[in-house]
Protein backbone atom coordinates (compact mmCIF):
# COMPACT_ATOMS: atom_id res chain seq x y z
CA UNK A 1 0.00 0.00 0.00
CA UNK A 2 1.43 3.23 -0.66
CA UNK A 3 1.58 6.59 1.47
CA UNK A 4 -1.42 8.50 2.65
CA UNK A 5 -2.01 10.76 -0.24
CA UNK A 6 -6.19 12.86 -0.33
CA UNK A 7 -7.21 15.47 -2.59
CA UNK A 8 -8.67 18.73 -1.02
CA UNK A 9 -12.49 18.50 -1.46
CA UNK A 10 -14.58 20.96 -2.58
CA UNK A 11 -15.25 23.84 0.49
CA UNK A 12 -18.29 24.26 2.18
CA UNK A 13 -18.51 27.63 3.09
CA UNK A 14 -15.97 30.91 3.67
CA UNK A 15 -13.70 29.20 5.99
CA UNK A 16 -12.71 26.32 3.96
CA UNK A 17 -12.53 28.07 1.21
CA UNK A 18 -10.24 30.89 2.75
CA UNK A 19 -8.10 27.57 3.63
CA UNK A 20 -7.95 25.73 0.60
CA UNK A 21 -6.63 28.45 -1.13
CA UNK A 22 -4.53 29.24 1.04
CA UNK A 23 -3.36 25.62 1.13
CA UNK A 24 -2.75 25.39 -2.76
CA UNK A 25 -0.07 28.88 -2.39
CA UNK A 26 3.27 28.43 -1.08
CA UNK A 27 3.45 27.59 2.95
CA UNK A 28 4.26 31.06 4.33
CA UNK A 29 1.74 33.22 2.72
CA UNK A 30 -0.12 34.79 5.45
CA UNK A 31 -3.56 33.22 5.91
CA UNK A 32 -5.36 35.69 7.56
CA UNK A 33 -6.64 34.24 10.73
CA UNK A 34 -10.07 34.36 10.45
CA UNK A 35 -12.78 37.10 13.14
CA UNK A 36 -14.89 35.59 15.53
CA UNK A 37 -16.25 32.50 14.54
CA UNK A 38 -19.81 31.56 15.54
CA UNK A 39 -21.45 28.62 13.97
CA UNK A 40 -25.19 27.84 15.50
CA UNK A 41 -24.09 24.16 15.75
CA UNK A 42 -20.49 23.98 16.08
CA UNK A 43 -20.58 20.05 16.65
CA UNK A 44 -22.37 20.13 13.14
CA UNK A 45 -21.16 23.38 11.20
CA UNK A 46 -20.00 21.63 7.57
CA UNK A 47 -18.07 24.50 7.19
CA UNK A 48 -16.37 24.79 10.36
CA UNK A 49 -16.07 21.02 10.65
CA UNK A 50 -14.47 20.46 7.55
CA UNK A 51 -11.74 23.20 7.28
CA UNK A 52 -10.75 21.57 10.96
CA UNK A 53 -10.68 18.55 9.36
CA UNK A 54 -7.93 19.11 6.69
CA UNK A 55 -6.39 21.67 9.04
CA UNK A 56 -5.89 18.47 10.97
CA UNK A 57 -5.09 15.63 8.09
CA UNK A 58 -1.71 17.78 7.41
CA UNK A 59 -0.49 16.41 10.34
CA UNK A 60 -1.66 12.59 9.06
CA UNK A 61 -1.78 12.46 5.29
CA UNK A 62 -0.06 14.09 2.24
CA UNK A 63 -2.92 16.95 0.43
CA UNK A 64 -2.62 16.93 -3.35
CA UNK A 65 -0.94 19.90 -4.65
CA UNK A 66 -0.57 21.08 -0.76
CA UNK A 67 3.18 21.55 0.43
CA UNK A 68 4.19 19.35 3.66
CA UNK A 69 5.61 22.46 4.94
CA UNK A 70 2.15 24.14 5.96
CA UNK A 71 1.83 21.21 8.95
CA UNK A 72 3.96 23.64 10.78
CA UNK A 73 3.36 26.69 9.50
CA UNK A 74 2.08 29.30 12.18
CA UNK A 75 -0.66 31.17 10.05
CA UNK A 76 -2.23 27.49 9.93
CA UNK A 77 -1.60 26.76 13.26
CA UNK A 78 -3.08 30.64 14.05
CA UNK A 79 -6.23 29.80 11.71
CA UNK A 80 -6.38 26.20 12.88
CA UNK A 81 -6.75 27.43 16.77
CA UNK A 82 -9.58 29.97 15.84
CA UNK A 83 -11.56 26.59 14.71
CA UNK A 84 -10.74 25.14 17.45
CA UNK A 85 -12.23 27.11 19.29
CA UNK A 86 -15.91 27.31 18.94
CA UNK A 87 -15.54 23.26 18.39
CA UNK A 88 -14.13 22.54 21.98
CA UNK A 89 -16.37 25.66 23.61
CA UNK A 90 -19.52 23.30 21.97
CA UNK A 91 -18.06 20.12 23.38
CA UNK A 92 -18.06 21.17 26.91
CA UNK A 93 -21.27 22.59 27.19
CA UNK A 94 -22.47 19.01 26.69
CA UNK A 95 -20.25 17.45 29.34
CA UNK A 96 -20.82 18.00 32.86
CA UNK A 97 -18.27 18.82 35.16
CA UNK A 98 -16.89 15.37 37.09
CA UNK A 99 -17.80 14.95 40.36
CA UNK A 100 -15.32 14.36 43.60
CA UNK A 101 -16.65 10.83 44.11
CA UNK A 102 -15.41 10.11 40.55
CA UNK A 103 -12.18 11.52 40.38
CA UNK A 104 -11.67 8.72 43.33
CA UNK A 105 -12.30 5.68 40.90
CA UNK A 106 -12.00 6.82 37.41
CA UNK A 107 -12.02 3.69 36.31
CA UNK A 108 -15.12 2.95 38.36
CA UNK A 109 -16.44 6.43 37.34
CA UNK A 110 -15.98 4.97 33.64
CA UNK A 111 -17.60 2.06 33.86
CA UNK A 112 -20.87 4.05 35.23
CA UNK A 113 -20.40 7.21 32.42
CA UNK A 114 -20.27 3.93 29.66
CA UNK A 115 -23.48 2.15 30.87
CA UNK A 116 -25.14 5.66 30.44
CA UNK A 117 -24.28 6.13 26.60
CA UNK A 118 -26.49 8.88 25.87
CA UNK A 119 -26.51 7.61 21.97
CA UNK A 120 -29.72 6.15 20.20
CA UNK A 121 -29.69 2.59 19.48
CA UNK A 122 -27.98 2.23 16.39
CA UNK A 123 -26.29 -0.86 16.51
CA UNK A 124 -29.36 -2.97 17.49
CA UNK A 125 -31.26 -1.09 14.40
CA UNK A 126 -28.60 -2.25 12.25
CA UNK A 127 -28.30 -5.68 13.86
CA UNK A 128 -31.84 -6.56 13.10
CA UNK A 129 -33.12 -4.24 10.41
CA UNK A 130 -30.54 -2.14 8.74
CA UNK A 131 -30.74 -2.27 4.86
CA UNK A 132 -27.44 -2.93 2.41
CA UNK A 133 -27.58 0.73 1.62
CA UNK A 134 -27.42 1.73 5.27
CA UNK A 135 -24.76 -0.39 6.28
CA UNK A 136 -22.91 0.70 3.34
CA UNK A 137 -23.14 3.84 4.62
CA UNK A 138 -22.18 3.28 7.71
CA UNK A 139 -18.84 1.68 6.52
CA UNK A 140 -18.52 5.06 4.58
CA UNK A 141 -18.78 7.48 7.94
CA UNK A 142 -17.12 5.12 10.25
CA UNK A 143 -13.70 5.11 7.41
CA UNK A 144 -13.00 8.71 8.17
CA UNK A 145 -11.68 6.99 11.38
CA UNK A 146 -11.17 3.14 10.87
CA UNK A 147 -8.91 3.84 8.28
CA UNK A 148 -6.40 5.60 10.70
CA UNK A 149 -7.62 3.31 13.96
CA UNK A 150 -5.55 3.96 16.76
CA UNK A 151 -3.34 6.90 14.73
CA UNK A 152 -5.01 9.46 16.98
CA UNK A 153 -4.52 8.02 20.28
CA UNK A 154 -0.86 7.05 19.35
CA UNK A 155 -0.16 10.81 20.27
CA UNK A 156 -0.46 10.07 23.94
CA UNK A 157 2.71 7.84 24.22
CA UNK A 158 5.50 9.99 24.70
CA UNK A 159 3.29 12.44 27.19
CA UNK A 160 2.11 9.29 29.65
CA UNK A 161 4.16 7.97 32.86
CA UNK A 162 5.77 4.47 32.50
CA UNK A 163 3.01 2.35 34.06
CA UNK A 164 -0.30 3.98 31.98
CA UNK A 165 1.96 4.32 28.88
CA UNK A 166 2.96 0.53 28.89
CA UNK A 167 -0.91 -0.03 29.25
CA UNK A 168 -1.34 1.83 26.11
CA UNK A 169 1.43 0.00 24.06
CA UNK A 170 -0.80 -2.97 25.23
CA UNK A 171 -3.61 -2.03 23.70
CA UNK A 172 -2.14 0.02 21.00
CA UNK A 173 0.38 -3.44 19.82
CA UNK A 174 -2.54 -5.17 19.43
CA UNK A 175 -4.54 -2.52 17.61
CA UNK A 176 -1.74 -2.61 15.06
CA UNK A 177 -1.77 -5.72 14.38
CA UNK A 178 0.48 -7.33 17.12
CA UNK A 179 3.43 -6.91 14.51
CA UNK A 180 1.66 -8.11 11.50
CA UNK A 181 0.61 -5.24 8.97
CA UNK A 182 -1.97 -7.56 7.58
CA UNK A 183 -3.80 -7.63 10.79
CA UNK A 184 -3.34 -4.18 11.78
CA UNK A 185 -7.18 -2.73 12.51
CA UNK A 186 -6.85 -0.15 9.84
CA UNK A 187 -6.43 -3.20 7.23
CA UNK A 188 -8.77 -5.45 8.33
CA UNK A 189 -11.38 -2.05 7.81
CA UNK A 190 -10.05 -1.75 4.61
CA UNK A 191 -10.65 -5.00 3.62
CA UNK A 192 -14.71 -5.38 5.25
CA UNK A 193 -14.60 -2.27 2.17
CA UNK A 194 -13.72 -3.96 0.14
CA UNK A 195 -15.41 -6.66 -0.06
CA UNK A 196 -18.56 -4.88 0.38
CA UNK A 197 -17.58 -2.87 -3.16
CA UNK A 198 -16.26 0.36 -1.46
CA UNK A 199 -12.87 1.89 -2.24
CA UNK A 200 -10.45 1.93 0.58
CA UNK A 201 -8.19 4.24 -0.13
CA UNK A 202 -7.48 6.94 2.53
CA UNK A 203 -9.61 9.78 2.13
CA UNK A 204 -11.68 8.52 -0.34
CA UNK A 205 -15.09 9.61 1.00
CA UNK A 206 -14.25 12.80 2.49
CA UNK A 207 -16.72 14.92 -0.04
CA UNK A 208 -19.10 12.50 1.32
CA UNK A 209 -18.58 12.96 5.08
CA UNK A 210 -21.21 15.43 6.99
CA UNK A 211 -20.04 17.59 9.33
CA UNK A 212 -21.35 16.02 11.98
CA UNK A 213 -19.24 13.02 11.36
CA UNK A 214 -15.94 15.04 10.41
CA UNK A 215 -16.94 16.18 14.00
CA UNK A 216 -16.00 12.38 15.53
CA UNK A 217 -12.92 12.63 13.92
CA UNK A 218 -12.11 15.92 14.91
CA UNK A 219 -12.35 15.49 18.52
CA UNK A 220 -9.89 12.83 18.68
CA UNK A 221 -7.33 14.42 16.67
CA UNK A 222 -7.59 18.04 18.75
CA UNK A 223 -7.16 15.72 22.05
CA UNK A 224 -4.19 13.92 20.36
CA UNK A 225 -2.48 17.50 18.96
CA UNK A 226 -2.65 18.97 22.33
CA UNK A 227 -0.48 18.04 24.96
CA UNK A 228 -2.85 19.51 27.68
CA UNK A 229 -5.61 17.16 26.80
CA UNK A 230 -3.65 14.00 27.08
CA UNK A 231 -6.17 13.08 30.02
CA UNK A 232 -9.66 13.90 27.46
CA UNK A 233 -7.39 11.55 24.87
CA UNK A 234 -6.93 8.49 27.09
CA UNK A 235 -10.75 8.96 28.40
CA UNK A 236 -11.81 8.84 24.93
CA UNK A 237 -10.03 6.13 24.12
CA UNK A 238 -11.10 4.35 27.09
CA UNK A 239 -14.63 5.27 26.33
CA UNK A 240 -14.30 4.10 22.25
CA UNK A 241 -12.92 0.66 23.79
CA UNK A 242 -15.30 0.12 26.45
CA UNK A 243 -18.62 0.76 23.99
CA UNK A 244 -17.15 -1.62 21.08
CA UNK A 245 -17.23 -5.12 21.71
CA UNK A 246 -21.06 -5.45 22.27
CA UNK A 247 -21.93 -2.97 19.11
CA UNK A 248 -19.28 -4.47 16.73
CA UNK A 249 -21.09 -8.05 16.94
CA UNK A 250 -24.03 -6.37 16.36
CA UNK A 251 -22.61 -5.03 12.75
CA UNK A 252 -21.16 -8.33 12.08
CA UNK A 253 -24.66 -9.74 12.87
CA UNK A 254 -25.55 -7.26 10.61
CA UNK A 255 -23.42 -7.80 7.76
CA UNK A 256 -23.98 -11.63 8.03
CA UNK A 257 -27.80 -11.05 7.97
CA UNK A 258 -27.25 -9.07 4.11
CA UNK A 259 -25.55 -11.91 3.46
CA UNK A 260 -21.69 -10.89 3.56
CA UNK A 261 -19.18 -13.41 4.33
CA UNK A 262 -15.94 -13.56 7.09
CA UNK A 263 -13.81 -11.46 5.24
CA UNK A 264 -16.42 -8.77 5.36
CA UNK A 265 -17.48 -9.51 8.57
CA UNK A 266 -13.78 -10.13 10.55
CA UNK A 267 -13.11 -7.00 11.19
CA UNK A 268 -16.53 -6.41 13.56
CA UNK A 269 -15.59 -9.94 15.36
CA UNK A 270 -12.13 -9.15 15.86
CA UNK A 271 -13.52 -6.29 17.39
CA UNK A 272 -15.56 -7.98 20.15
CA UNK A 273 -12.57 -10.56 21.40
CA UNK A 274 -10.03 -7.63 20.42
CA UNK A 275 -12.14 -4.91 22.57
CA UNK A 276 -12.79 -7.26 25.23
CA UNK A 277 -9.49 -7.09 26.18
CA UNK A 278 -8.54 -3.85 25.40
CA UNK A 279 -11.47 -2.00 27.31
CA UNK A 280 -10.68 -3.38 31.00
CA UNK A 281 -6.39 -2.45 30.38
CA UNK A 282 -8.09 1.09 28.76
CA UNK A 283 -10.05 1.99 31.40
CA UNK A 284 -8.41 0.58 35.00
CA UNK A 285 -4.48 0.22 33.30
CA UNK A 286 -4.33 3.44 31.33
CA UNK A 287 -7.39 5.76 32.27
CA UNK A 288 -6.75 4.58 35.89
CA UNK A 289 -3.36 4.81 36.11
CA UNK A 290 -2.77 8.21 34.37
CA UNK A 291 -4.91 9.36 36.98
CA UNK A 292 -3.73 7.90 39.85
CA UNK A 293 -0.73 9.69 38.41
CA UNK A 294 -1.40 12.92 37.62
CA UNK A 295 -4.32 13.83 39.43
CA UNK A 296 -4.85 16.96 37.79
CA UNK A 297 -5.92 16.04 34.77
CA UNK A 298 -8.34 12.76 36.44
CA UNK A 299 -11.17 15.24 35.72
CA UNK A 300 -10.02 15.12 32.11
CA UNK A 301 -10.27 11.55 31.59
CA UNK A 302 -13.87 11.25 32.20
CA UNK A 303 -14.33 14.41 29.91
CA UNK A 304 -12.82 12.89 27.06
CA UNK A 305 -15.18 9.61 28.19
CA UNK A 306 -18.31 11.57 27.97
CA UNK A 307 -17.50 13.96 25.08
CA UNK A 308 -16.60 10.65 23.08
CA UNK A 309 -20.44 9.68 23.95
CA UNK A 310 -21.72 12.99 23.16
CA UNK A 311 -20.40 13.20 20.28
CA UNK A 312 -20.89 9.69 19.04
CA UNK A 313 -24.55 10.18 20.17
CA UNK A 314 -25.02 13.09 17.44
CA UNK A 315 -23.47 11.40 14.89
CA UNK A 316 -25.37 8.05 15.60
CA UNK A 317 -28.18 10.11 15.69
CA UNK A 318 -28.23 12.01 12.58
CA UNK A 319 -27.95 8.69 10.80
CA UNK A 320 -30.95 6.97 12.01
CA UNK A 321 -32.89 10.63 11.26
CA UNK A 322 -32.00 10.97 7.64
CA UNK A 323 -32.93 6.95 7.49
CA UNK A 324 -36.12 7.38 9.03
CA UNK A 325 -37.03 10.43 6.58
CA UNK A 326 -35.45 8.38 3.78
CA UNK A 327 -32.92 10.37 2.72
CA UNK A 328 -29.22 9.59 2.49
CA UNK A 329 -26.93 10.16 5.81
CA UNK A 330 -24.08 11.39 3.68
CA UNK A 331 -23.53 14.52 2.13
CA UNK A 332 -24.40 12.90 -1.60
CA UNK A 333 -25.75 9.28 -1.90
CA UNK A 334 -23.26 6.59 -2.82
CA UNK A 335 -23.25 4.94 -6.35
CA UNK A 336 -24.70 1.59 -6.53
CA UNK A 337 -21.90 -0.26 -6.42
CA UNK A 338 -21.40 -4.32 -8.02
CA UNK A 339 -22.87 -6.53 -5.65
CA UNK B 1 15.46 -14.02 31.71
CA UNK B 2 16.62 -14.93 28.11
CA UNK B 3 15.17 -12.20 25.86
CA UNK B 4 13.27 -14.76 23.50
CA UNK B 5 11.77 -16.20 26.49
CA UNK B 6 7.93 -14.65 27.67
CA UNK B 7 7.46 -13.99 31.56
CA UNK B 8 5.78 -16.53 32.69
CA UNK B 9 1.64 -16.40 32.90
CA UNK B 10 -0.11 -14.30 34.68
CA UNK B 11 -3.68 -14.50 35.47
CA UNK B 12 -5.62 -10.83 36.71
CA UNK B 13 -9.17 -10.99 37.22
CA UNK B 14 -10.73 -7.14 36.15
CA UNK B 15 -12.72 -5.43 38.88
CA UNK B 16 -16.74 -6.31 37.59
CA UNK B 17 -14.94 -7.83 34.49
CA UNK B 18 -13.28 -10.98 32.72
CA UNK B 19 -9.74 -12.39 33.67
CA UNK B 20 -6.60 -11.35 31.65
CA UNK B 21 -4.16 -13.78 30.61
CA UNK B 22 -0.37 -12.23 30.17
CA UNK B 23 2.84 -14.26 29.82
CA UNK B 24 3.59 -17.99 28.82
CA UNK B 25 0.61 -19.46 28.30
CA UNK B 26 -1.40 -21.60 25.90
CA UNK B 27 -5.54 -22.26 26.16
CA UNK B 28 -6.32 -26.18 25.69
CA UNK B 29 -9.37 -28.14 26.01
CA UNK B 30 -9.36 -31.23 28.86
CA UNK B 31 -7.62 -33.18 25.64
CA UNK B 32 -4.99 -31.00 24.90
CA UNK B 33 -5.85 -29.65 21.84
CA UNK B 34 -4.73 -26.19 22.02
CA UNK B 35 -7.58 -23.16 21.12
CA UNK B 36 -6.13 -20.47 18.50
CA UNK B 37 -5.01 -17.34 20.66
CA UNK B 38 -3.73 -14.13 18.43
CA UNK B 39 -2.86 -12.23 20.98
CA UNK B 40 -0.75 -11.18 23.46
CA UNK B 41 -3.13 -10.77 26.31
CA UNK B 42 -6.45 -12.48 26.27
CA UNK B 43 -9.72 -12.07 28.22
CA UNK B 44 -11.46 -14.95 30.22
CA UNK B 45 -14.77 -14.72 30.58
CA UNK B 46 -15.61 -14.22 33.99
CA UNK B 47 -19.38 -14.11 35.03
CA UNK B 48 -20.16 -17.42 32.66
CA UNK B 49 -22.58 -15.98 29.94
CA UNK B 50 -20.04 -14.89 27.45
CA UNK B 51 -21.20 -16.10 23.75
CA UNK B 52 -17.50 -17.14 22.75
CA UNK B 53 -16.48 -19.00 26.00
CA UNK B 54 -13.75 -19.28 27.38
CA UNK B 55 -13.23 -15.97 25.80
CA UNK B 56 -15.09 -12.77 26.76
CA UNK B 57 -16.82 -10.75 24.28
CA UNK B 58 -18.08 -8.17 26.89
CA UNK B 59 -21.45 -9.20 28.06
CA UNK B 60 -20.44 -9.16 31.74
CA UNK B 61 -21.55 -5.43 31.16
CA UNK B 62 -25.35 -6.14 29.83
CA UNK B 63 -26.03 -8.82 32.99
CA UNK B 64 -24.61 -6.43 35.86
CA UNK B 65 -21.98 -8.67 36.85
CA UNK B 66 -19.98 -7.52 39.96
CA UNK B 67 -16.31 -8.63 41.15
CA UNK B 68 -13.74 -7.62 42.74
CA UNK B 69 -10.15 -8.05 41.52
CA UNK B 70 -8.53 -8.89 44.54
CA UNK B 71 -9.61 -12.42 46.54
CA UNK B 72 -13.04 -11.83 48.28
CA UNK B 73 -13.64 -12.58 51.61
CA UNK B 74 -14.64 -16.37 52.92
CA UNK B 75 -18.52 -15.85 54.07
CA UNK B 76 -18.77 -15.22 57.71
CA UNK B 77 -14.75 -14.01 57.88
Amino acid sequence: MAGRLIELPPPRGPLSEQLFEALEGPPHTRLACPGLIEPDDPLADEDLQLALYVAYELHYTAIAGVDERWEWSPSLLSFRSALERPFEEAVAELVPPAEAAELESVGAALQEIVAEDPGPPLSRYMETQGTREQMLEHVVHRSAYQLKESDPHSWAIPRLPPRPKAALLEVQFDEYGGGSADRMHAALFAKTMEGVGLDPTYGRYLDRWPGVTLATVNLMTGFGLHRRRRGALVGHLAGFEMTSSIPNRRYGNALRRLGYGPEVTHFYDEHVEADAVHENIAAWDLAGGLAAEEPEVAGDVLFGARALLQVEARWASHLMDSWEQGETSLREPLVPVAA
Amino acid sequence: MPPDQSPPATITPYPDGPYLVRGDFAVTDRDGNEMPVERRTIALCRCGKSRMRPFCDGTHKLIGFKAPSGQEPWPGA
